[in-house]
């Protein structure tokens, strides 16, 4: 069982947990993942760590109400209450270097998952310039945290209710016009990761890209999170998360993300019907 | 006195009605099934069937104890040599090991040495007395790594002579293998459960939900840095990670590693789906590719989760399949159709879903360095077998995470682990035993590379010898 030390809302649908786990926030680095379970009949779920204390023996998730698990989660489990499971950290870390001036892009809950990576690559030197965006300003979460560890931020909704209106990769054409980015991270959904690659391409610059795929153990065993690199079949688990963008094959990321929409719908209802009783 | 030729059949659950429940199929002799079948045995000294059983159990004693109907010392007999008697008594290949050795099987079917130790097994869980009492009686800290059958009887083995030990899993249930991998209908989950709860009453500790490697080292645990400091390591982690044909169209939606697919079954329930949130998508028509037991059980898992057909695609014939008879049989009688001698060459599909296996037939030709014919293709009878979903059984390779993560572990070119007869690796103070050394092979045979290498620790750690 892992105490809910911390629970507070960041955003429309977004909540932000610290979980006592003090092994796990020495040992995991920026890009690594855990596997949480909240209850003896629950699934596996892999969330990216975005953060860890030391002093208190905590890591930070951020989860968006999405599916049954999340929203069970987010609408029923409160501060000082318990999850059941917590594995990690798992997959591995992000490549910190000093590069010179580099680009994280983080959409949605991508941003709370940029957010450790950035600091991580401002403290080994390089000029961070963060690109965060979310659907609309209520969703948008962490601005303050991401300004703290970032050099410059860019804000983008997609309705113009906060920030410059448009998507991030609309945000990241207009920086690679103008600055010279080493190397860029983007995390978030498939296809804002898919179109940021294609604008990295125009411009010839690595982008990185970390993958959330469908995965039960998360630690090689099941091949549910296969993804194609450069035309070989990897694991997201052990191989990645991250992988270089120009390498993923994200038609079949997101082909392979639909497996269970039926069943994640049905979950859904039946979840929400006993909560209405 | 004369003896009965053929063994005392198992009851079993209709092929028919099994199909549609997880329930075990074979349902375990009864009180008389099992004296009558007892008194089969001829008592041979020596007995080769203890020679046959990698753990070596007094059989022929266990056996007379049952016949005597002192059922509580038969299962104290085998309990001395063995710690999981009713997950082998379930899952032990005994056709290739104790019964294979069988004097009456020279010329009568042999004694069914499994279905008796289930039967002294179950008895216990009914009727017996365990005493899980043990003292701290001796100095030492022992981790275990992995907590399936290698992992398992190694903290039994340990924990008996006293030491304290600590089993750390990855899994959030312990088990491994015997509860992820092997399917409710031949080992339900209940009965390891209630081993590992006798180990903990034994005082073993069990850490569920730690990955070695990742949260701490191997070194780490032999240092005492960040988590306890411990005197020995063994390492049962197993092997765990699925191989894919590596064929076009395998990534398509719809194709499963049968470790994915039994994973979801098993540990996480899926055939409770929505009760449990794990989903597993499986219906149709379904094509299992393997000839080993991993592909009867998914098989017939697919079946048992409603799907329409059910068949197995294996590139030779069937008396070269590495399943046991039993599970080629119980298969058969529930109607899983055999595509032998086919082997797949693609799979293909539109909008993202596999639709299609094409296959090539096979013939046999000379013997590979298995020993097996080598199964070669027919060129130009490639053909297409429509189905919803596929299932790869193909094996498993060993799990990677500890050996990467461990100076100076020497692995061979497959990746398991190199360890000595005993179980010592490279690395002094660092055991290793189970399909981690071997790659994968049979629960018994892990158990008694846990037995060998629990007995080894407490050499070593007793008479302070050097590590070679």
């Amino acid at each position: 069982m892992r105490k809910i030390v911390k629970k507070s809302k960041v955003g429309d649908g977004v909540w932000e947990y610290e979980l006592e786990a003090p092994l796990i926030a020495e040992a995991s680095d920026p890009g690594q993942f855990v596997i949480l379970r909240l209850h003896e009949k629950g699934e596996r779920i892999p969330l990216t760590i975005a953060d860890t204390s030391l002093e208190e023996g905590t890591i930070t998730i951020v989860v968006q109400s999405a599916g049954k698990s999340t929203i069970e989660l987010n609408q029923e489990y409160f501060e000082g209450e318990a999850i059941h499971d917590l594995a990690g950290p798992l997959g591995n870390p992000s490549e910190i270097e000093d590069y010179g001036t580099v680009a994280l892009i983080g959409g949605g809950v991508g941003i709370a998952l940029i957010y450790p990576i950035a600091r991580a690559l401002r403290e080994a030197g390089n000029h961070v310039i963060s690109i965060i965006g979310a659907q609309s300003a209520d969703k948008l979460f962490f601005q303050d945290r991401i300004a703290e560890v970032s050099d410059e931020v860019i804000v983008t909704t997609d309705d113009g209710s906060a920030g410059r209106e448009g998507f991030t990769s609309d945000a990241l054409r207009d920086l690679l016009e103008s600055e010279n980015v080493e190397k860029s991270w983007a995390i978030g959904p498939v296809m804002m990761m898919k179109v940021c690659q294609e604008v990295a391409e125009e411009f010839d610059t690595e982008l990185i890209v970390s993958l959330n795929t469908i995965m039960v153990d998360g630690t090689g065993m099941c091949g549910g999170c296969r993804v194609n690199i450069n035309g070989e079949t990897r694991f997201a688990c052990v191989d990645g998360p991250e992988f270089p963008g120009s390498a993923v094959d994200f038609d079949l990321l997101a082909q392979r993300t639909e497996i269970y929409e039926e069943e994640e719908e049905c979950a859904l209802d039946e979840f929400l019907e006993g909560e209405s009783k | 006195m004369t003896v009965r030729e053929k063994a005392v059949p198992m009851p079993q659950q209709d092929p028919s009605e099994r199909v549609g429940n997880f329930d075990e199929v074979p349902l375990g002799y009864e009180r008389e099934a099992a004296l009558q079948e007892a008194e089969r045995c001829l008592k041979c000294d020596p007995a080769p069937c203890i020679e046959g059983c990698p753990v070596g159990i007094d059989i022929p004693k266990f056996i007379d104890r049952i016949k005597r109907e002192d059922f509580q010392a038969s299962i104290n007999t085998i309990k001395e040599s063995n710690n999981l008697p009713a997950v082998c008594g379930r899952v032990c290949p005994q056709e290739e090991q104790c019964q294979e050795v069988c004097t009456l099987g020279e010329n009568f079917e042999p004694v069914s040495i499994g279905r008796l130790e289930r039967y002294a097994a179950d008895w216990e869980r009914e009727h017996g007395t365990v005493d899980n009492t043990v003292e701290d009686s001796r100095a030492g800290k022992i981790a275990i790594v992995g907590s399936g059958p290698a992992g398992l009887t190694a903290a039994s083995d340990l924990r008996k002579l006293g030491y304290e030990v600590t089993v750390f899993e990855q899994f959030h249930q312990p088990g491994g293998v015997l509860v992820y991998g092997i399917p409710e209908f031949r080992l339900p989950n209940e009965v390891v459960e209630r081993e590992v709860e006798n180990l903990k009453a034994m005082g073993v500790e069990i850490e569920t939900n730690t990955v070695v490697g990742r949260l701490f080292t191997v070194d780490d645990l032999l240092d005492g840095n960040r988590v306890e400091k411990h005197d020995a390591v063994f390492l049962g982690t197993g092997a765990g990670l699925p191989y894919f044909l590596d064929l076009p169209g395998e990534n398509l939606n719809g194709i499963y590693s049968a470790n994915e697919f039994l994973t979801r079954v098993n540990l996480m329930r899926a055939f409770k789906f929505p009760e449990y949130d794990t989903p597993v998508k499986i219906g149709g028509r379904v094509a299992t590719v393997g000839g080993g037991n991993v592909a009867m059980d998914s098989a017939r898992t697919a079946l048992r989760l409603g799907a329409d057909s059910s068949m197995v695609i294996y590139r030779r014939s069937e008396a070269q399949m590495p399943a046991r008879d039993e599970e080629i049989q119980h298969a058969k009688e529930e109607g899983i159709d055999f595509r032998l001698l086919r082997n797949p060459t693609r799979f293909k599909g539109d909008d993202g879903r596999v639709e299609k296996v094409e296959c090539v037939e096979m013939e046999l030709g000379e013997p590979d360095e298995s020993g097996r014919p080598r199964p070669v293709p027919k060129g130009g009878s490639e053909f297409d077998l429509p189905v919803d979903n596929v299932i790869i059984a193909i094996g498993n390779s060993p799990h990677p995470l500890v050996p990467r993560t461990t100076d100076g572990l020497e692995t061979s070119d497959r990746g398991t682990i190199k360890a000595s007869s005993r179980g010592r690796t490279s690395r002094e103070g660092i055991w290793a035993g189970g399909d981690i050394v071997t790659g994968a092979a049979t629960v018994i045979r892990a158990m008694g590379a846990g037995k060998t290498a629990a007995s080894d620790i407490h050499k070593w750690l007793s008479n302070g010898e050097t590590w070679k």
